[in-house]
């Protein structure tokens, strides 16, 4: 490492950081301060349909912030209940993806080695298909007459068909189906690396098993629930595609208002108000990720 | 593991892969229904695929996305290595933070976000410097570069990571020049990462609605937004035989790509 760093002489380090710098600095942080400029800008008709921060007008430089959106964003029940029905669903959805992930990550992870990669590459397959086609598959199986209503039926469990199909529960649903595998991934990363030794010390020294899990192989897996968890719970926050294919007219969620801003109503202002205020709610988990990525960089330097 | 434990991992491991696979195989089965209603059975039947065949909209959407696909993957291969190679051996220069942090963001922030940003972008870019005109291939490829590079760069970067550094030392005092050394000494040493990363962006950029929704343009409706358009009503017979063929296609590949890894991994002493 020292070597290279040698080798390279100082203007072509530099040389080698800057053109992936710039490209993130022009395609990720530039748009990003053009949303929160457009946020405050006014609604116009016109192409593009929103006015200019900037006027020059009697000799005066004027800048002019509208607060429209923002003032509609906290006044009006209707996106206050959004954005709290929407952490609420994110909320629940990693909750489940823990719940049935860190069991499925933890069983993969303690198989037997020849089996290990076959049961891994079943984790990452449906990662690699459609998410839409595989959402697009939970309609026919949960729709009234769907394949999980005629089986019950069928099995004499219920009378009539179950509502799921267009509720909150098939959103719930469509959610921890398409995002577990980002929950299991990491988790098991961190589960196989585990030192096994440090289990049977536990045994031999008396633990319960229920006892050496909670104090050796749960802390240690720790960043790996974080990551997991973060990564289920940061895009489920904005998430369009599920509850707009799933959910029903009633089921809120940023996403779906955003998209409505946008597409049906055309007022660009507003949903770029929508999109700040969704990345400030998001910031503290975004920063929680963050933070554990840097550390798992430097952990392994 | 006593036997308890044993039926227990077990049990886990079995309810856990039936409800990933479960939705996949039902498309494919439903694929060769031959009733108009997608949940009742009525035989088997080819018809849905012959109809999705007939279908000059949907192809003409496949052709677009997989050029679109075949572009973004190899783009985003490209400056995805250079970003990875930058995270994992530059050491910690200044803004090393905000770089790890716009590298790694496109992984989890809402894609409705990353399209409207997007979007923002060419909209002031067009009205600054009159480029580019309009919203098309051109901009869907740009966005989807953008988030499908996150994907090469976490990769490539572990990769990196893991190298036996001797081989480039060795090049090194041999009087390698450091670019030489990157293209015949490391380049090759990160193939399957490379080749790994290619096939991820070309399979989400293939999939991908929402950044697509926000960029594309009249005459641009790639696969995923016309399938999108479709099954937002309900069910569509046809898309479950287009489904049928892409998971196909995905277990086919997937397949080849562990047999050739166990291989591998077998004819090693």
């Amino acid at each position: 490492m020292r070597l290279m760093i040698r080798r390279l002489k100082p203007e072509a380090r530099t040389l080698a950081i800057v053109p992936p710098y710039a490209w993130l600095i022009l395609f990720f942080l530039l748009p990003f301060l053009l949303v929160v400029k457009i946020s405050f800008s006014d609604m116009e008709f016109g192409i593009p349909p929103y006015g200019s921060l900037l006027s020059f007008e009697d000799e005066m430089v004027q800048i002019s912030l509208h607060l429209r959106g923002y003032i509609l964003l906290f006044t009006d029940n209707l996106y206050v209940a959004t954005y709290l029905s929407s952490l609420k669903m994110a909320a629940v959805t990693t909750l489940c993806c823990i719940l049935i992930g860190y069991p499925m990550a933890y069983c993969i992870a303690r198989s037997n080695p020849r089996y290990r990669s076959l049961l891994l590459l079943g984790v990452i397959l449906p990662f690699w298909t459609s998410l839409l086609l595989r959402v697009y598959a939970w309609i026919g199986i949960l729709r009234n007459e769907g394949l999980l209503n005629q089986a019950l039926m069928w099995l004499g469990v219920i009378d009539s068909p179950l509502e799921i199909y267009r509720t909150d529960v098939a959103v719930y649903i469509g959610l921890v189906y398409t995002y577990l595998p980002f929950f299991i991934l990491p988790l098991y990363a961190h589960l196989v690396k585990m030192d096994l030794r440090l289990l049977e010390a536990a045994y031999d020294l008396g633990a319960k098993p229920w006892r050496a899990f909670l104090s050796i192989t749960l802390p240690l897996s720790r960043s790996g629930v974080i990551a997991g968890a973060m990564l289920v719970f940061i895009p489920t926050v904005g998430e369009f595609v599920i509850p707009e294919l799933l959910g029903g007219a009633n089921t809120l969620m940023i996403g779906r208002l955003m998209w409505t801003e946008f597409f049906s109503n055309t007022d660009w202002p507003m949903a770029a108000a929508v999109t700040c205020v969704m990345v400030l709610l998001l910031l503290v988990p975004l920063a929680l990720f963050q933070f554990n990525q840097v550390r798992q960089l430097e952990e392994r330097r | 593991m006593t036997t308890r434990n044993r039926v227990l991992h077990w049990a886990i491991l079995g309810l856990g892969y039936a409800f990933l696979y479960v939705p996949i195989l039902s498309l494919v089965v439903y694929s060769f229904n031959d009733s108009n209603l997608v949940t009742v059975w009525g035989g088997f039947s080819l018809r849905w695929y012959r109809a999705l065949f007939d279908d000059a909209t949907l192809l003409r959407a496949a052709w677009l996305s997989l050029k679109i696909a075949f572009f973004t993957a190899t783009a985003a291969v490209v400056i995805g290595t250079w970003a990875g190679f930058v995270v994992a051996r530059m050491g910690r220069f200044r803004g090393f933070s905000l770089y790890v942090a716009m590298v790694s963001a496109p992984l989890v922030v809402p894609e409705v976000v990353l399209g409207i940003a997007m979007l923002l972008l060419f909209v002031e870019m067009g009205s600054l410097i009159g480029w580019p005109t309009g919203r098309g291939a051109f901009t869907i490829w740009v966005g989807h570069v953008m988030f499908c590079m996150a994907y090469v760069v976490v990769i490539v970067q572990s990769r990196v990571r893991d190298l036996d550094r001797s081989l480039e030392e060795a090049a090194m005092d041999l009087g390698a020049p450091p670019l030489r050394v990157f293209f015949s000494i490391i380049l090759p040493q990160l193939a399957p990462a490379l080749v790994a990363g290619w096939l991820l962006a070309f399979t989400l950029s293939l999939d991908d609605v929402v950044i697509a929704a926000f960029l594309s343009g009249p005459g641009s409706t790639t696969l995923p937004l016309e399938i999108f358009s479709r099954v937002r009503l309900g069910l569509k017979p046809e898309v479950n035989a287009l489904a049928a063929i892409l998971i196909g296609l995905v277990a086919v590949g997937m397949g080849i790509a562990h047999w050739l890894q166990w291989r591998r991994e077998s004819a090693r002493p």
